[in-house]
Parts: C-alpha cells; structure tokens; sequence
C-alpha cells in the first residue's frame, strides 16, 4: 500500500488551475523528485500532500488517512510529514537548538533534556553540532538549510517534503545541502523533492515526475527519462536545463 | 550614566527661567526649595506623580491586554470576528477620552450600579481608549510577520496559541515595542485628564496650588517640567528595553 496517494487532485487560485486532476502514488521509502518549469503547479503538489493548502477536488491519502479540515487528523498527518522551505523559514528569534527543541517540546511532549538530546543527535547528522547556541541569521544559507532539515526531523516524520530547498543558496553552498538530503535518502527516508538539481535527481531519485500547466506529464526513473524522455515536453524541458 | 543628556537639558531649562525671573514679572518664590513654603509647594505638586505613574502604568498593562484580545479576531479568517473587531476599534476609538472618563465616572455607576474609585474610573476610561488603538498596533505588528513563519510552525505541528506565544508574538512585539512607548507617553499625557474627576495627580495638584498662590504661569510651568522629566525617563526606558531584546538578534 502507498504511504501517499494522490487521486484526482485539483486546486485553483482564484481562475488559476494550479493543479489539474493530478494522481500520484508514492511507496514508503521511495525518493520521487518533481521538476517542471516554474508555475506547473511542483510546489502546489507538495503543500497540499500537508495542507499547507487545501486542495478543492480528488482524494489525497497520507499513511492511510485522507486529508480533510479535521484538526486532530491534521495534526497526525503534520507529524507524519515534515517540510522543508525554499526560504528556510527558521525562526529568528530563537536559537537553532531553540529552533529544532520547540515542535519536539510543545507537540511530542518531550521533556527539556530529551529534546536536546533529539536535537543534537539530528544537528550531529546534519555536520553542524557546533552550531547549536547561535542565531539563524548568524549562520550561512546552507547552514541554515542544514539546521531546517534538521528541525523537520526532530519530529522524527515518515515522509519528508522538499520544495526547492536550494533555490536561494549561493552556488557553493548548494552542495553540502544536497549531501546531507543524500544521506538522508541513504537511511531509507521516503522524500518528496521539488527541485532542479538534475544531478542530484540522477543520483538519488527512484522516480522523476515531471509536471506542466499543473498536471503530471510524465513519470518514470531517472536513468529512463534523461535518456529518453517520452513527452516532447519533458524532452524541451531538459534540454534547457541541461544545455548549460 | 545615561541620564546625563536628561540632566544636562533640566538644570539648562531651569536655569533659563530662574534668570527670566529676573525680569520682574516672575514670582519664583511659590516654588523656591530655599524657602520653607516654596519647598512645601514643590513636594505637594510633586506628590500628584504618584498617581500619574500608577494610573498611567496600570492602564497601559490593561489596554495592552486589552489591545491583544481585540487584535486576534481582527486576524481570524471569520468575517464575524473580523468584524467585532472592527466594530470595537471604530466605536471605542471615536470617543474623545475626557467623554469617556466622564462617561465611566458619571454615567456606569448609574447604569450598572457599581461604583468606581476615581482612581480605577480613570485607570479604566484610559485602558478603554488606549485598548483600540493597541489593538490596531497588534494587527499591523502580527500582520507583518512573513507568512512562511505561520507554514514553518504549521509544519512542525505547532498549534494556533503555541504559533502565536512562541514563534509570531515574541517577533511582533519586537517590532511595535517603539509604537508602544508612543502609547505610555500619550497615557501619561492623557491621564492630566482624569484631574476633572477629582484625581490628585500632577494636573489636579498644580490647579488646587494656583488656586491658593495665584501663581499660574510659574506652577504651570513647573508642570510642563514635571511631565517633561516624566516622559524623558519613560522615553530612556523604552529604548534600553529596545536595545536590550534587539541585542541578541545582532
């Protein structure tokens, strides 16, 4: 059985149809990485798998509950997926241990010293420990990257969503970024990624679905669609990124 | 010390009006601390800032509180909370404030029966009036905070009260803690008013003297001091407070 399933999913902004009758199933401990150019509607698809957004239309089952506006359903399926934003989103006016300390202590219950504790053992996987008394904006963008990966996983998710968390990142920090994502993906983590990292993709990903005009045009494994991709689309797609 | 420019500005200020004294038509001697009734007269006037600072500060509390329970449902996705909110604002914020001090101390008691001190008549009206305009400085502060705030906190399950204490509020205070200082020196300001009631504050003192001295232009002035030296040090307070939570965040 899936661990995400997503059946005929639609979602609108006003005229806008960002999402149109989208379906996707994701297994548990499958690496699907989502590209597409900008507007396809990658970003929509991920904020709604936790409702961030709320979709209008279909059915989207996460670890065998479907989303709807039920509060404590929301909460279990939030704990369940983790999220990780484009900007960072790390609060600044607490320390990253603060950070990556509050949702363990406030949600999961856990006392002072084992949040710690979580929250060490997480920045140790991430490579900055000895980052933990400073401030976010004391800290590089990939730093701070770091330190939100780290924060999701606090909550100890089962799946774990991407929405282009190295599009802000100066060229040089990408990397340690989407090495610790490697790792991650190595411990056998089920990931969802938006991203345009086409290497990373090729390394990592089991399967890449790439999106336009706000619908799934083309699924399939990496080492399949970089070779030939199947829609002309896909194909004019890659080639632009990966002309340069 | 920090006070040093506030010292410096008072004994200048002084100074140009003991020698202006010269001039004849000052009487300094009401307020003379040489003299035995002139010192008398100064700490009497001076006695009424006991109750300036008390309502003044017990209102701003009050109307910050106040101000906050009307900001939230101004930020609610209900367009009837939106809506008592604005109704509140727009009602509480178009009475003058002396309406309202004379409204609580005159008219409540005869609409409901309870009867208020002087004190919290006035420490009420004021909290009344200053709490709409709290509460419009909440929304704009709260309002401010980037949304991916709201979805990092949504992401990590946190609930709408635990977003609010500990990720949007600690941010937003930050940011309107100078429009709050604006507010206690407008308070401190506003409460002369409640002197009409009968409250012995600095205002009412400075009346009741000129009444028996017949001095008005050296008591008054005398009161422009006081609520000068007043605001300065509350004015000091607030920026240390603003310096003191902005330090961490450099």
């Amino acid at each position: 059985m899936p661990i995400i399933s997503l059946r005929n999913v639609s979602k609108n902004f006003g005229d806008f149809q960002a999402l149109q009758e989208v379906s996707l199933d994701v297994a548990l401990g499958e690496r699907v990485v989502v590209c597409g150019p900008s507007g396809s509607g990658k970003s929509t698809l991920i904020r709604c798998i936790n409702r961030l957004e709320a979709h209008d239309s279909g059915e989207i089952v996460i670890d065998g509950i479907t989303l709807s506006d039920k509060p404590a359903k929301l909460d279990r399926i939030r704990c369940t997926v983790g999220m990780v934003f484009q900007q960072f989103n790390l609060f600044p006016h607490l320390s990253v241990m603060e950070n990556l300390c509050l949702g363990p202590r406030r949600v999961l219950g856990l006392s002072a010293q084992d949040a710690r504790a979580r929250a060490m053992k997480h920045l140790e996987r991430v490579r900055i420990p000895d980052q933990a008394d400073k401030l976010p904006r004391q800290l590089s963008g990939g730093q701070q990257q770091r330190v939100a990966i780290a924060r999701s996983l606090c909550m100890e998710p089962r799946i774990l969503l991407f929405d282009e968390p190295t599009s802000a990142l100066d060229p040089e920090m990408i990397s340690e970024v989407l090495d610790v994502m490697t790792e991650l993906a190595d411990t056998g983590m089920t990931m969802i990624v938006v991203t345009h990292e086409m290497g990373f993709a090729r390394r990592v990903a089991d399967r890449m679905v790439f999106m336009d005009n706000g619908e799934i045009v083309e699924v399939g494994a990496p080492k399949d669609v970089f070779t030939a991709p199947k829609s002309e689309r896909f194909g004019t797609f890659l080639k632009k990124i990966l002309s340069h | 010390m920090k006070a040093d420019p506030v010292k410096r500005s008072l004994v200048l200020a002084l100074l140009v009006l003991l020698l202006s004294g010269c001039s004849g038509n000052w009487g300094w001697y009401v307020v003379n601390p040489t003299t035995p009734s002139g010192w008398t007269n100064l700490k009497f006037m001076a006695s009424g800032a006991y109750y300036t600072l008390g309502m003044s500060i017990t209102a701003i509390l009050m109307s910050v509180v106040v101000g906050l329970l009307v900001a939230i449902p101004g930020l609610s996705q209900r367009r009837s909370w939106r809506l008592f909110n604005r109704t509140y604002v727009e009602i509480v914020r178009s009475v003058p404030v002396l309406v309202l001090i004379l409204w609580v101390y005159y008219g409540l008691p005869a609409l409901s029966g309870i009867t208020l001190t002087v004190f919290w008549a006035g420490v009420l009206a004021l909290a009344l009036s200053d709490s709409a305009f709290q509460a419009e400085i909440f929304r704009a502060g709260i309002q401010s905070i980037n949304r991916g705030q709201y979805e990092a906190a949504q992401s990590i399950s946190l609930n709408y009260r635990d977003t609010m204490r500990y990720v949007i509020l600690p941010q937003a205070i930050r940011r309107i803690l100078p429009a709050l200082g604006n507010q206690l020196v407008y308070m401190l300001k506003m409460s002369s008013l409640v002197s009409v009631i009968g409250m012995q504050e600095l205002t009412r003192k400075a009346n009741e003297l000129v009444v028996s001295e017949y001095r008005p232009l050296e008591i008054y002035t005398i009161l422009v001091l006081e609520y000068l030296v007043l605001i300065l040090i509350v004015s000091a307070g607030v920026r240390w407070l603003e310096r003191r939570l902005n330090a961490r965040d450099t």
